[in-house]
């Protein structure tokens, strides 16, 4: 068996020998380059562009502009969301133009030039000339919902500049209570209120954002690093009004995307320009300053939220409001903090009452924010552990105690979700035991209980709790291929793809399993083509290893059932005929079955038969509505230098139930990295935006702080399988989970460490210093 | 692909000084750690260069001179003087302070010239030189001439090196090193990678007793627009004992030094850090010539 088994990755040699092809190692010899001609103010309206000057550059092809007459007239959305059918149902806000005049963040997009080279790009920017209308900057809640007067609104569709607000409030039926404010303040209780500011962190992926298109007859190609190429097929059809068809996507090799590429960024862009251009090559490739301010980013947050809590250790009730600016235009919108704020109700829903929460998401002139690695769940999980964390630093309470005590059960049923969304696997209370163990909870505690001095210790936990897919909610749809070589391998196409976090692994362990051949029989396209490749919605929700598996199973059922018919023909005489390790077996002992030929050599009579030639394939789609939920514990060890303000993350040990693990190697790996990314939001990451010009002021990184290796300690990543029976093989998801618990985890650390509490991600030297000041310690 | 308009290889110090004049915007490129990611911002449009990358035989390498004066190269690489057996025999704060630029790539193309000649505050190994007082020489079109590194900055980003002129030597004396022990500590958000938040360099002479300072300076980076020192500190540790010392010189040293505002860190906090990193770096400094204080 394949699954299970700590399986070399299978792009592993071409990755680090560097034979792997990434789209700028496609890119045809003959190409123009394009770059943006980007907004100097935030907020305005364009009201001239002068490129004569920009012209006369030697080496300048083309400038097209925000005025130019061929530009579409409507609106495109970009969140990475599969198609909607039902218009009813079309939750992403379609407001933004190719190129517009109308500014609505620094930077935004508001000409294009195409040159032989960047040299030449480069030298054409510098003697554009723009004139604007300017307004005033609308940077965050305060101004959105209060503008300065005479500001217009960000959108004129949207005057309130809230995009969307939505609330649910668990039913108080048997509380005996009215409102959820009315336990907030029975004086039988404990309360507590509290403020959490998370940050606009950013994706970082190594690969920038780059494509490049051109026209084959009249038909548009994108080759682009993506997470999403058949999304990305719809959107240019959308933006250019061409029919789909008559677009092809390829995505090769891509140097990660944690989101950010699960957006449609500068594709329509290049493509028009393609267009404009009769169909010539054009490359259009950001700077990684561009990346960070340009593209997407985490949404930053404030949450208000409330505790309600007994003697007993028992939570009774939680309210939480979130806002969540979203920049300049809408992008995954109010599907994030949404998404954040489900889970802040499900992960404490063991005891309590009732639970409260608001999502609120606005436009600002900020840079447009989107989907970043567990999808507004980190954030929400930092307001939820804060207050536990909180909570049980006041009573006395041990953390580990307290969460478990309050945490999701099994069987809960989520009232919210349109389809059942019930906790059928929970292995949390293992997770924490192990967890303890593994950091030594009960030794370090004690030890550090007494310490003085400028250097002190502590131990600090958090929990996870993220579901597996968006299945009930919205689309959960794979498709597969399967054609049989003839030599007996497999030839494996999807549409789920490979971003770096190993998924053609996974998918290809378990196409080896669900067929009956070994590993090293199947062999996975990692290049999408939308041409070929069947269906996939990409990469997000962690969704691929729970969704696309599904579709493997499927698929390798009807190709054994094929194989096996086959069998039957050539050997008339078998019993029992079955597909094992790549060997047709039967026989009348069924629990020892004996080899009766090599699939490969039933694949080359199949092929090459003057009777019954065959080439033996099977293809089909999956769909579920069904969802679970991944749950998980971090255990860090924190050093705090408090007159140097300085946090030093010395052990984290992650302990998560993703199901039963298909890779252990590769699921420690996305365990690692996802810890890594916490300790950034916890620590270091930060998109800082000037409040006078909404400039981004660290766009590369230098000033943007990705904790390095001598800031991350050897990390410890453990699995409780248990079995859910809503994945394929028992699984559940892990691409995001990981990135959720470290950052509250190290927040609890510091605070037993130090008994200082603090609200705001990430906590900086100066917020150390500000906190440490204010309680006295410096 | 970067906006590079002239390129000249330079044969020799007076031949870098020739093609200087000749083009009067041209800019000098060694290591090119901090002038190729300039180019590539964009700073200077497009821009000429006259390389010095390849003068070894001039520009590289430690020598100690008849009188023990210590004379760095200025397009020794950062790594190779914290290698150098010279500096870490006599100067091992330097070496310390050169193990701090960037990470190991950086260290192997960046210069210790070029860390002073860009006349930036923040350069890891500009207050460690400016608390050993080194001199820099400098060879224009007329000769050379020597500048006490006290002269050399003009302020954020300046030096009083004319346009033809190129760094050839950094020098230190031997009464400007002998019998001092010294500490760098970087202060950076994370621990590789970073550029100083704030950097201090004590170097402390200690008398019989291991523990009486005899003399002493502290000089900073990012204190101020430029390197400094801070005279104040220095006049309150004189005399004491090292753990008397610890607890005056951080107040003292806000005396002198007046750290911005800004949206890296807040002017409280450079204080703050201003304070207890001088306080570490006399006792660690002191703490290798022998003395028993401690800052915990």
């Amino acid at each position: 068996m394949a699954i299970g088994k700590s399986a070399t990755r299978v792009d592993a040699v071409d990755k680090v020998t560097g034979r792997a092809l990434f789209t700028a190692d496609l890119v045809p010899h003959q190409h123009l380059v394009a770059k943006v001609v980007r907004s100097a103010i935030a907020s305005g309206r364009v009201l001239s562009i002068d490129v004569s000057e920009a012209q006369k550059v030697e080496g300048v092809i083309a400038i097209f502009t925000c005025f130019d007459p061929d530009l579409p007239s409507y609106q495109i959305y970009t969140a990475g969301h599969p198609w909607v059918v039902d218009p009813a149902h079309r939750g992403d806000i379609e407001d933004r133009h190719i190129l517009d005049a109308r500014v609505r963040q620094y930077g935004d997009n508001i000409a294009v030039v195409v040159a032989e080279d960047t040299v030449a790009a480069d030298r054409a920017l510098r003697r554009i000339k723009v004139e604007y209308e300017e307004y005033p900057i609308i940077f965050d809640y305060e101004d959105a919902v209060q503008p300065p007067a005479g500001t217009p609104p960000i959108h004129e569709e949207c005057p309130s500049n809230v995009q969307a607000e939505w609330d649910t409030q668990t039913s108080l039926e048997g509380t005996g209570y009215d409102s959820i404010e009315e336990i907030h303040g029975d004086p039988a209780y404990h309360h507590g209120s509290y403020t959490m500011r998370t940050p606009r962190q950013q994706q970082a992926h190594i690969e920038t954002c780059l494509s490049y298109c051109y026209m084959e007859g009249d038909r548009l190609v994108c080759v682009t690093s993506t997470q999403i190429p058949h999304i990305i097929r719809q959107s240019i059809g959308l933006a250019l009004e061409i029919p789909w068809g008559k677009v092809r996507v390829v995505k090769p090799c891509v140097g990660g995307g944690f989101g950010n590429k699960q957006d449609v960024l500068y594709e329509p862009l290049n493509a028009w320009v393609c267009k404009k251009l009769g169909g010539r090559c054009v490359l259009l490739e950001l700077s990684r300053e561009e990346v960070f301010a340009y593209t997407r980013s985490r949404q930053p947050k404030r949450f208000e939220a409330k505790a309600t809590w007994d003697d007993d250790m028992n939570l009774v009730a939680r309210s939480c409001e979130g806002y969540s600016n979203s920049g300049g235009y809408a992008s995954h919108g109010q599907a994030i903090v949404a998404n954040g704020q489900g889970s802040f109700r499900y992960m404490y829903s063991g005891q309590e009452k009732a639970c409260y929460t608001k999502a609120l998401t606005y436009y600002s002139n900020q840079s447009t924010a989107g989907a970043m690695r567990a999808y507004g769940v980190p954030e929400s999980t930092w307001a939820a552990e804060c207050m536990m964390s909180d909570i049980a630093y006041d009573m006395g309470w041990d953390g580990a105690d307290f969460r478990l005590k309050n945490a999701i059960k099994l069987g809960y049923s989520d009232p919210f979700w349109p389809a059942p969304l019930v906790c059928v696997s929970n292995g949390l209370p293992e997770c924490i035991q192990r967890g303890k163990e593994l950091i030594g909870w009960e030794e370090k505690k004690k030890l550090y209980a007494n310490e003085t001095g400028p250097i002190r210790h502590g131990v600090g936990m958090a929990l996870l709790c993220y579901k597996c897919s968006v299945a009930g909610l919205e689309l959960e749809t794979a498709s597969a291929r399967m054609l049989l070589a003839e030599d007996g391998s497999v030839m494996l196409e999807l549409g789920a793809t490979e971003i770096g976090q190993g998924c053609d692994t996974v998918m290809s362990q378990m196409c080896a399993d669900a067929v009956g051949v070994p590993l090293e029989a199947v062999h996975i396209l990692s290049t999408q083509d939308t041409d070929v490749s069947p269906y996939g919605a990409g990469a997000y929700a962690s969704r691929q290893t729970y969704v696309t598996g599904i579709a493997i199973k499927k698929v390798a059922a009807e190709l054994r059932e094929k194989i096996l018919a086959y069998a039957a023909e050539l050997i008339p005489d078998g019993v029992n005929l079955d597909l094992r390790d790549g060997w047709i077996v039967g026989g009348p002992d069924r629990d020892n079955p004996q080899p009766l030929m090599e699939l490969g050599e039933l694949s080359c009579i199949a092929y090459y038969s003057r009777t019954n030639s065959q080439q033996i394939s099977a293809e089909g789609t999956a769909q579920t509505d069904l969802n679970s939920f991944c749950l998980g514990a971090s255990f860090v060890e924190v050093e705090v230098d408090i007159p140097l303000c300085k946090v030093q993350v010395k052990n984290v040990v992650q302990v998560h139930d993703s199901g039963q693990i298909i890779n252990p190697a590769t699921a420690a790996g996305q365990v690692h990295g996802g810890i890594a990314q916490s300790i950034g939001f916890g620590l270091y990451e930060e998109l800082l935006e000037d409040p006078a010009t909404g400039r981004t002021l660290n766009d590369n990184f230098l000033d943007y702080k990705i904790p390095t290796t001598l800031d991350i300690p050897d990390l410890t990543a453990e699995f409780v399988e248990t079995w859910d029976p809503t994945g394929p093989f028992g699984n559940k998801s892990l691409g995001e989970p990981p990135a959720i618990p470290a950052a509250p985890a190290i927040r609890d650390a510091i605070l037993d460490a130090t008994g200082v509490k603090l609200y705001e991600a990430p906590m900086t030297p100066q917020r150390l210093y500000e906190g440490f000041q204010a309680a006295g310690l410096v | 692909m970067y906006d590079i308009t002239y390129f000249h290889e330079a044969t020799s110090v007076q031949d870098a000084v020739k093609a200087l004049t000749e083009h009067p915007e041209a800019k000098v490129i060694a290591g090119g750690t901090d002038v190729l990611v300039q180019i590539r911002e964009g700073r200077f449009g497009p821009t000429e260069l006259v390389s010095i990358h390849e003068l070894r035989d001039e520009l590289w390498g430690v020598v100690l001179d008849e009188d023990e004066t210590i004379c760095i190269g200025p397009i020794t690489w950062f790594h190779a003087v914290n290698q150098d057996p010279i500096c870490q025999e006599r100067i091992p704060v330097l070496c310390e302070a050169c193990d701090t630029p960037g990470g190991p790539q950086l260290r192997v193309s960046g210069t210790i010239g070029g860390n002073v000649a860009n006349g930036i505050t923040s350069a890891d190994t500009a207050s460690t030189l400016f608390a050993y007082g080194a001199r820099l020489v400098l060879e224009g079109p007329h000769g050379r001439r020597t500048v006490p590194i006290e002269e050399w900055y003009a302020g954020p980003g300046k030096t009083v090196r004319e346009h033809d002129e190129i760094l050839v030597s950094i020098q230190i004396p031997r009464d400007h090193y002998e019998g001092f022990y010294g500490d760098y500590i970087k202060y950076g958000k994370r621990n590789a990678l970073e550029i100083a938040t704030m950097g201090c360099c004590c170097l402390v002479k200690l008398t019989d007793d291991h523990e009486t300072i005899e003399d002493v300076r502290f000089a900073y980076g990012v204190a101020g627009p430029t390197p400094c020192r801070s005279h104040a500190a220095e006049e309150a540790a004189r005399g004491k004992t090292v753990a008397e010392a610890a607890e005056l010189v951080g107040d003292a040293a806000l005396e002198d030094l007046h750290p911005r505002d800004s949206w890296r860190a807040s002017k409280d906090f450079r204080m703050q850090l201003i304070k207890e990193m001088t306080k570490r770096a006399l006792v660690n400094a002191a703490n290798k010539g022998g003395s028993s204080a401690s800052w915990k």
